[in-house]
């Protein structure tokens, strides 16, 4: 199949330049950090702050590089700042803040 | 538009990825394929504008099988890819 250039990066089904590469089908062991941001997109569906939708249509927006690169839950997190962001939940400044705490 | 199992639908060679944020549901290998309907799976707040936190209309949502061996040159002969794909993206041939 050729590849469509409007594809978008999420949209990986039958495209043929990942054929080649195996899938990886063992289990993994969810971290401390993919536990906290499944509690956090959990709440945030829970007090209507965001739905399914909202959040998926996050995750669609990460660029293509680092798309395939991050974890499921990196890209859950990035979705999750970026959708609190756009409804001025949380502002960069106190993003930031709580970042350089760490 | 309503379907009926058994119909066939084509589905629209649309790109709307082409022209800004957009989040969309209907596979980019199917675009412009033809189906059949195989079941209507009830009608569903449309996800496209959910997803933008926009006023949603509620679409139909069928299940719709594609012969593999159009998609794909190593399908299985006999073999269908089953999608779900909402009531928008379908066009009568």
């Amino acid at each position: 199949m050729d590849e469509n250039p409007n594809r978008s990066p999420h949209d990986l089904g039958g495209v043929s330049k990942f054929m080649c590469e195996a899938v990886d089908m063992e289990p993994h062991a969810l971290n401390a950090f993919d536990r906290q941001v499944d509690a956090l997109s959990g709440v945030l569906r829970a007090k209507q702050l965001m739905t399914v939708d909202e959040m998926r249509r996050g995750i669609e927006a990460i660029p293509e590089d680092q798309y395939l690169r991050l974890s499921y839950y990196r890209k859950w997190i990035r979705s999750l700042a970026d959708n609190l962001l756009r409804k001025g939940i949380i502002t960069e400044a106190e993003l930031r803040a709580a970042l350089e705490a760490q | 538009m309503n379907f009926a199992p058994g119909d066939a639908v084509i589905v629209k060679n649309d790109w709307p990825e082409a022209h800004g944020p957009v989040h969309i549901r209907t596979p980019h290998y199917l675009r412009g394929h033809k189906g059949r309907v195989v079941r209507r799976l009830g009608a569903f707040r449309n996800p496209e504008d959910l997803a933008f936190a926009r006023p949603a209309a509620t679409r139909a949502l069928y299940h719709v099988a594609f012969p593999m061996r159009e998609l794909w040159p190593e399908g299985g002969e006999t073999d269908d890819v089953v999608v779900e794909i909402y009531e928008h993206w379908l066009e009568r041939p």
